[in-house]
């Protein structure tokens, strides 16, 4: 126990943990936001959440009760619904929606923490870029352990995300395929995918701590996206997507030693790193691509697959 | 609707008042229909896309729904499926609603309606349909994809079987939603436009398919587009146009008079005069 407590004790430690876990659970939940081309809601929601945490706040008067995670989670969905009211006028389109919805809800958050909450640790800054430099600063107890509260959060976040992908992977993959089979099978398309995006608003008050909305987008969004240029697996894009997410918390974290610079803007860097050699070397990458239009391959023979071993 | 009653068959006319007898005296609604549908009126933000559609399929034939764009052809699967919630109506699949009879119904949508690059395969594809029967949180395991497997096999496409998605051809990509179907070994197949965008291969594949089921005795409602074909693919036909033109078997509905009515006088008609060739 000692070894682990002095682990936890180096504020490297801690950071990068804290940032491998807000990767992890942002990009399991990002690999099905960006198949259902929904990515950006992940960044209305990390904005939007801003209110719900302002309001728990007014109504209890403390910044860390359980209540932030309830009203966070609601005025996730609040965003998602008033996007889908917009959307379903046929005259203003999703990304139009999202762009009206979140703006708005944020301006009154602010002007709430203007008006209500000055005196109070809730300034705009740390909602776009997090302090995750500090988040080691902050412990709580844990049995015989000191943990850092936002690695805690986040572990437990990371886990809950982590369930919920693994137990309903097959209904997750269905929903997002097909909705209108999963309707017919009995499957509730529209549940599953609010279940989905309560928990992108959950993670993001998570992450809203210690890593500020921008990274939390770009966990969201880029490692997905890197791991869907190089695989053709759902399953295989959300574990590349963990391991970039990861990668990105550790290179970023050595990134802003060397250069002293901004952590969390060296991580949401290096993420793009990852997406860049994706995009260049992957399957679906530039590289391929160009290979691919230069020697057009005799036609799929059914011949040929079966001696690669097309079915098992 | 006169057109409806003269495109019922003879022998049609007193199934449908034995239905209205039925209605309400009991929990089942004319298990004799594969498919009932009763007053069915659904609308897109106010506008109505169906109005008052009565339909009975019998069980055993493969029927077309026909009708121009806009018709409401694909708007009512979506109403028989539960996938839109109709303004008013009601449906029956073999006597009961469709969500105590969806282990009886197969539905292929659209191909178009989906994403064919998402990340998985054709087997992957063909076992989805099979998620219905495991329900909720229970995985897939060796027996649904043995199942998978022969589905892929009976419509020619085992070979292509761990192929992403997005690496087939249109009409490959068809046969692998039918595929899907078929290993749901359904009583009633719903078909959004099976033959759209396929090759001609494919489109013969999915006849001799369509044929089958029926030798079977399973029940297929498809909506189709092609008025050249369509008499010489299925045996019943229901004509769409907002309203139920007509129903009834291919050779009675499928008529000059009633096809005017469904898509204006302009209509232009190969091999119709009176008498439809025979499927």
């Amino acid at each position: 126990m000692t070894g682990l407590q002095g682990w936890l004790d180096q504020p490297g430690v801690t950071i990068v943990l804290i940032g491998a876990l807000v990767g992890v659970a942002a990009s399991l939940l990002g690999a099905f936001l960006v198949l259902r081309r929904e990515s950006m809601l992940s960044d209305a929601i990390s904005h939007s959440v801003l209110i719900g945490i302002v309001l728990a706040y007014l109504l209890t008067g403390a910044l860390d009760s359980p209540l932030h995670v309830v009203g966070a989670a609601l005025a996730g969905l609040l965003t998602v619904w008033l996007t889908d009211v917009l959307v379903r006028s046929r005259r203003v389109k999703s990304d139009a929606a999202i762009g009206l919805v979140f703006p708005a809800l944020f301006a009154v958050a602010v002007l709430l923490i203007n008006v209500y909450a000055r005196d109070v640790h809730l300034d705009t800054d740390a909602v776009l870029l997090g302090e995750i430099g500090f988040a080691w600063l902050d412990v709580v107890r844990v049995g015989p352990l000191e943990v850092a509260r936002s690695l805690l959060t986040m572990l437990v976040i990371t886990l809950v995300n982590l369930a919920f992908v693994v137990f309903l992977y097959k209904e997750l993959k269905l929903a997002t395929f097909d909705a209108m089979l999963a309707t017919a099978l009995g499957f509730r398309p529209g549940l599953v995918g609010y279940a989905l995006l309560a928990l992108v608003s959950v993670t993001a008050v998570g992450a809203f701590d210690a890593v500020g909305a921008i990274l939390f987008v770009a966990f969201v969004i880029v490692p997905p996206t890197a791991a869907y240029l190089v695989t053709d697996r759902l399953w295989r894009m959300l574990v590349l997507g963990c391991l970039v997410a990861v990668g990105s918390s550790v290179g970023g974290y050595a990134l802003a030693l060397a250069f002293d610079v901004s952590i969390g803007g060296a991580m949401a860097s290096t993420t793009g790193v990852f997406l860049l050699v994706a995009l260049i070397v992957g399957k679906h990458g530039i590289v391929a691509r160009a290979l691919r239009r230069r020697t057009p391959g005799p036609p799929p023979s059914i011949l040929r697959e079966r001696e690669t071993g097309g079915a098992p | 609707m006169a057109g409806r009653a003269l495109g019922m068959g003879g022998g049609m006319e007193p199934a449908v008042i034995g239905a209205r007898q039925a209605d309400g005296s009991n929990g089942s609604h004319e298990p004799a229909f594969a498919l009932h549908v009763e007053d069915l009126t659904a609308t897109y933000s106010g506008d109505a896309v169906l109005w008052d559609v009565d339909l009975n399929v019998p069980p055993g034939v493969l029927a077309a729904i026909v009708g121009p764009n806009g018709a409401g052809k694909s708007t009512l699967l979506k109403c028989v499926i539960g996938a839109m919630r109709p303004a008013a109506g009601h449906v029956y699949v073999f006597g009961h609603p469709y969500r105590r009879q969806r282990h009886r119904v197969a539905y292929v949508p659209q191909r178009t309606s989906v994403d064919w690059d998402f990340p998985t395969t054709a087997l992957d594809v063909v076992t989805m349909g099979l998620y219905g029967r495991l329900g909720w949180f229970r995985v897939p395991r060796r027996r649904e994809t043995d199942e998978a497997l022969q589905a892929l096999a009976l419509v020619g496409m085992d070979a292509y079987a761990e192929r992403q998605i997005s690496q087939l051809s249109g009409g490959q990509q068809q046969r692998v939603f039918l595929a899907r179907a078929l290993v749901q070994d359904a009583d009633l197949y719903l078909m959004d436009e099976p033959f759209a965008g396929v090759d001609a291969t494919t489109e013969r594949a999915i006849v001799d398919l369509l044929k089958d089921l029926r030798a079977r005795g399973k029940t297929v409602v498809a909506v189709h587009h092609d008025l050249q074909t369509v008499a010489t693919y299925f045996d019943w036909l229901a004509l769409l146009n907002v309203r139920l033109i007509a129903q009834g078997p291919v050779t009675e509905v499928y008529t000059p008079e009633h096809l005017r009515a469904a898509y204006g006088p302009r209509v232009v008609l190969l091999g119709v005069g009176g008498h439809a060739p025979q499927p």
